[in-house]
């Protein structure tokens, strides 16, 4: 059983079904991808992990546990951090207040996980006091990938956490994202930039119309003559 | 020279004083709707009433404590029933809250039908109050009345314009000054005052942060109404109470809280002087001053007899909308 895995997940937001059966799992310290065309339900399958849409069918499960019932509130306490793809930071706060509010629930002393989102983002510590609604697209990304970790998440969800950046922002955050990784944290993420992050997966996932079409490591679906011809642009 | 002075002196009587007590007034009042209206996002109409509550209850909590014979000395006896109010007036909020915006927050509902909820709650303080207490002026100042007369300021300055300075204008100053200096620190440095501000900038992002959301909706509910009680209870010393003049307060509060930019508790502290300078400069009669300047105007040169003074409040807010509907410090828009 993987650490985090969404077992034949069947639902949608309340109208018809958008995932019909859908499986996506990933293991700790891995990287996993879903990737696929406009409307295949790349979010959807990922905030059904989450919680933030009831399941008619299937199941989430951590470690073992099945927390298909659980709020998406309850899920960060079990571990789960999540980046929402537009309004991820409190643009009226400052940097530091930002990552002060992602580990709200902390009852302990955070001061060390904040050192450590700093040395992931030392552009953060930077401007720190500054309000994050004045920062660069980039930097508003780590600051939401940072308010989401500091809750020592052991599950990081990113929502196009590329979306709207240059390409060598995005190949910093994705470099950022592999260091994420690296310390353990299992990350699953849904990618419009499906070759770039293909690249860095380990598990790469293309949805089609809610169902799985290929699962293979990031490198396979690379190779795969049909996944470039079909998703990929050739 | 002499002239000179006695002008200025005439104009610190007139306009100075008075403004920096009605505009500290107006400010806490603006605060509660601005934080009522950053938080639960709706405009709530039964401000001004919730005002006229709390401070009735310390006026009966004063009365109370006057015919034991418990006094404050020189200070005025309603500092001490205050924070009877104060708890009266945060207790009928949290009820009201319960009673009636949880039922249309939990649907979702609308800001407009939240504002007719709250006209509704508005209606209710309204007759609550003149059952209580009736619908007349009520006077509950006691203590000394003057910080320095007339006289004392004659025989101090010699000048032939006096500078008096009442207790209550410089209690309203002090205490106004002490509740906003807390009350920024609150919002800045307390763990709770950041989920508020955190709360009221992105409520998705705050609740997936853990946030407990009725939680910063009952101390939202508490400052404001402590705030309201008050903005009452000085306003009251000051002046005087009147259930109908707290009501009318509604505007010149509302004018100030989209003045500063609402949602932004600096802006209304910024609105509420904005707005009780422009009123009192507005419709005071220059006639005096000039003189001493040495003009000889025939007419009181009022721009606005007093009866207008409510227009004013109405202009700026208008004028305000159609121009810069951010307000002065960019906040939300209404």
């Amino acid at each position: 059983m993987s650490f985090l895995a969404g077992d034949k997940m069947t639902g949608g937001y309340g109208g018809a079904d958008i995932l019909h059966g859908c499986d996506i799992s990933v293991e700790k310290g891995e990287i996993a991808v879903i990737v696929g065309p406009n409307g295949a339900g790349k979010s959807t399958a990922m905030k059904a992990m989450f919680g933030m849409l009831r399941l008619r069918e299937g199941r989430v499960t951590l470690e073992g546990r099945d927390i298909t019932a659980l709020s998406p509130q309850d899920r960060v306490k079990a571990g789960m951090g999540f980046v929402p793809q537009t309004n991820n930071v409190f643009t009226t706060m400052t940097v530091q207040e930002n990552l002060e509010m992602g580990a709200y629930i902390r009852e302990d002393d955070f001061s060390d996980t904040m050192a450590q989102v700093f040395d992931l983002f030392p552009v953060l510590k930077e401007k720190r006091r500054q309000p994050a609604g004045e920062l660069s697209g980039g930097q508003r990304q780590q600051v939401a990938v940072g308010r989401a970790l500091m809750t020592k998440p052991s599950v990081l969800m990113l929502d196009e956490p590329t979306a709207g950046v240059s390409p060598i922002v995005m190949d910093e955050l994705f470099d950022r994202i592999i260091e994420v990784a690296a310390t353990g944290i299992a990350i699953l993420m849904v990618e419009q930039n499906a070759r770039q992050a293909l690249n860095i997966a380990d598990r790469g996932y293309v949805l089609v119309q809610g169902r799985n079409r290929y699962t293979d490591t990031g490198q396979a679906l690379l190779a795969n003559a049909d996944v470039r011809a079909s998703f990929l642009g050739g | 020279m002499t002239d000179f002075l006695n002008a200025l002196v005439l104009l610190a009587n007139f306009v100075l004083v008075p403004g920096l007590a009605y505009g500290a007034q107006l400010a806490l009042g603006a605060l509660g709707v601005t934080l009522v209206f950053g938080i639960l996002r709706f405009a709530n109409f039964a401000h001004g009433d919730l005002m006229a509550f709390g401070t009735m209850i310390t006026i009966l909590v004063t009365w109370w404590l006057q015919s034991l014979g418990v006094t404050l000395g020189p200070l005025p006896t309603a500092l001490l029933a205050l924070p009877v109010g104060m708890a009266g007036a945060v207790a009928f909020s949290l009820l009201a809250d319960r009673a009636v915006f949880r039922f249309y927050r939990v649907r979702k509902a609308p800001a407009i039908v939240v504002v007719m909820a709250s006209v509704g709650v508005m209606f209710m303080l309204n007759g609550i109050v003149r059952f209580a207490i009736g619908p007349d002026d009520q006077r509950f100042a006691d203590g000394a009345r003057f910080v320095i007369d007339a006289r004392g300021w004659r025989e101090m300055t010699g000048l032939a314009e006096a500078l008096t300075i009442r207790l209550p204008v410089v209690i309203t100053v002090v205490v106004a000054a002490a509740v906003v200096v807390w009350l920024f620190w609150f919002l800045q440095k307390t763990r709770m005052g950041k989920a508020m501000r955190a709360y009221s900038d992105n409520e998705d992002l705050a609740l997936l942060s853990g946030i407990n959301p009725e939680r910063v909706v009952m101390v939202t509910w508490i400052i404001a109404a402590s705030l309201a009680t008050i903005a009452g209870t000085l306003y009251g010393l000051d002046k005087s109470f009147k259930p109908f003049t707290y009501f009318q307060l509604l505007l010149p509060i509302f004018a100030a809280a989209i003045v500063g930019g609402i949602g932004q508790p600096f802006g209304a502290i910024a609105g509420g002087f904005v707005i009780a300078f422009s009123e009192i400069i507005l419709t005071y009669p220059f006639k005096r001053f000039l003189e001493y300047l040495g003009f000889s105007p025939e007419s009181l040169v009022q721009l606005l007899s007093t009866e207008y003074k409510f227009a004013v409040s109405f202009v700026i807010m208008v004028i305000v909308l159609l121009i810069r509907p951010t307000g002065i410090f960019r906040g939300r828009v209404l």
